[in-house]
């Protein structure tokens, strides 16, 4: 009998294949575009061919830039990767503070809820030039600006997740003799830790967004900053697979979020497969 | 051995009234079953008894003192679910109560005091049939196994009184009378007082030793939320015959039939 669509599943083969068929279309389209066009003019700057991609590529990851004797692809991506990597742990740590009082303390979630409500509904954007004027526009500025993104999401979704714990662990805690601050190390952070990475591998995303705006306005190195500056010379053989690069950076940490995830909480798969 | 008095409690929520004038003294090392149809207040009774909630008149005496306002050791509590932590290993569920007693600072030992604090749980856990689990986590255990490690937990901490909350309502009826058994064998070995608010009437009648029955004696609808339950049925169980034990079921039974499915 045949089966309804919804219970029909790809093999294993089928979903490899399903999901690199997209890829393949899309490199396709753009090989089938950039001939045309180097066809109709050789020196065609918007879509070039793969092998200048590729040169483009090497040049940028090996050859030392002729002007400052430095790798430009490496200390971009130092730059880049450290002031994400600073802006995210300092969310982080702000919500795991914030957050946890905030779900667990009455008097803290009265005093901080409403502002961090607020705060989370400031365009971060708009306040860029105040980050700007404030903070100059050095490194801090533009962590400042990560951290004014992303955390307020993180705090809410934290908080959240606190609130929505059962009340019957909570009780049964205090039933053990556990104080408020035993209860927060062992049972509440333990158990929020895993939703905390999850939510940080959600940010990943409006985090490169507010970091490579910040860089694009104001900055000397950086991922976002080279894209922007070689945006005046159409160099699409350059701004390409610095795009490549940096959704290959997103997706690495992501994953090393999640395989941290595994790995450190061992009881968040124990539930599977068991009788 | 431990004594309860309630000494005429009501409860209301935002002028809702949930129970009114409930008077009860509690020997030492009573089983109470509570039951009554859903919404009658028993479950609110029994988050009294633990100080999750207050009430809005009367007191509650333990051993003669006045209740704590916040749940504490002397009252034990398992309730239907998520009684058990999911992100510790059975022994370090039973070990909770013991390493935060000790370590008031970080909520866990470490090394050789560790081990003896799980060396001390080795008892209990055998006694509810979990020593071969010691090192699972309680999703890879069923749903009896659970309860019987929700009871072991709390029983480490030696309280006064044992609070159950329909503590077998998600168990098959199998699993459901070995879990009789081992609750008849725990209350004989450490002369708790429990208290435990079921569906079950077989269960109330099989467990307690005193049964209290919680209902509405005004159910016209313009009085409910008027009137609120109160204790309708107090009977002990030990002396009553099989016969009065047969009888006070079956008028149970006929009146929670007449009941509306609410």
């Amino acid at each position: 009998m045949a089966k309804r669509l919804i219970n029909r599943h790809p093999s294993r083969a089928g979903l490899i294949y399903f999901g690199l068929l997209p890829f393949l279309v899309l490199v396709l389209l753009y090989a089938t575009g950039s001939t045309i066009r180097l066809a109709a003019n050789p020196n065609d700057k918007l879509l070039p061919g793969f092998t200048s991609l590729v040169d483009a590529f090497v040049r940028l990851a090996l050859a030392p830039d002729r002007r400052t004797g430095e790798i430009l692809l490496w200390v971009d991506t130092a730059a880049s990767l450290s002031r994400l990597g600073l802006g995210l742990a300092v969310s982080t740590a702000l919500a795991l503070v914030v957050g946890v009082a905030n779900g667990l303390l009455p008097y803290v979630r009265a005093g901080l809820s409403p502002l961090v409500a607020v705060i989370s509904m400031i365009p971060p954007m708009a306040i860029l030039p105040i980050l700007f004027i404030v903070f100059g526009l050095d490194e801090l500025s533009k962590v400042v600006l990560i951290v004014i993104g992303v955390a307020p999401f993180l705090i809410r979704d934290l908080q959240a997740r606190v609130e929505e714990m059962p009340r019957e662990q909570l009780i049964k805690a205090q039933t053990l003799g556990a104080s408020s601050w035993q209860i927060v190390l062992r049972v509440v952070l333990p158990q929020m830790l895993p939703r905390l990475i999850d939510s940080v591998r959600l940010s990943l995303g409006p985090a490169w967004l507010f970091l490579i705006s910040a860089e694009a306005i104001a900055a000397e190195v950086g991922l976002g900053y080279r894209i922007f500056l070689m945006r005046r010379y159409l160099a699409m053989d350059v701004i390409l697979p610095y795009v490549a690069w940096i959704t290959l950076l997103a997706i690495c940490s992501d994953y090393v979020l999640r395989l941290l995830t595994r790995k450190t909480f061992p009881w968040l798969d124990a539930g599977r497969g068991a009788p | 051995m431990t004594t309860v008095s309630v000494r005429d409690l009501w409860k209301d929520y935002d002028g809702q009234m949930i129970l009114e004038r409930v008077n009860l003294e509690v020997s030492a090392h009573s089983f109470v079953s509570i039951v009554g149809p859903s919404g009658c207040g028993k479950s609110t009774f029994l988050r009294m008894l633990l100080s999750q909630e207050t009430p809005s008149r009367g007191k509650i005496l333990i051993d003669g003192a006045p209740l704590p306002p916040e749940p504490t050791e002397e009252r034990g509590v398992v309730f239907q679910r998520y009684s058990v932590f999911p992100h510790l290993t059975v022994l370090e569920n039973v070990a909770f109560g013991l390493e935060v007693g000790t370590a008031r600072l970080l909520g866990r030992l470490f090394g050789a005091r560790r081990r003896a604090v799980f060396d001390q749980c080795q008892d209990i856990l055998r006694a509810v049939g979990l020593d071969m689990a010691q090192g699972k986590y309680p999703a890879q255990l069923s749903g009896g196994m659970q309860q019987r490690l929700a009871i072991a937990q709390a029983l480490i901490k030696r309280p006064k009184a044992l609070l159950l909350d329909e503590p077998f309502g998600a168990l098959d009826p199998g699993i459901r009378a070995d879990m009789h058994e081992l609750m008849l064998q725990l209350f004989e070995e450490t002369g708790l007082t429990v208290f435990m608010v079921t569906h079950d009437l077989k269960e109330a009648f099989h467990l307690g030793t005193r049964l209290l029955a919680f209902d509405r004696y005004k159910t016209r609808p313009e009085e409910i939320g008027v009137y609120g339950a109160t204790v309708t049925l107090d009977l002990p169980l030990d002396r009553t015959t099989s016969r009065e034990r047969r009888e006070a079921m079956k008028d149970l039974q006929n009146k929670a039939a007449a009941q509306p499915a609410a």
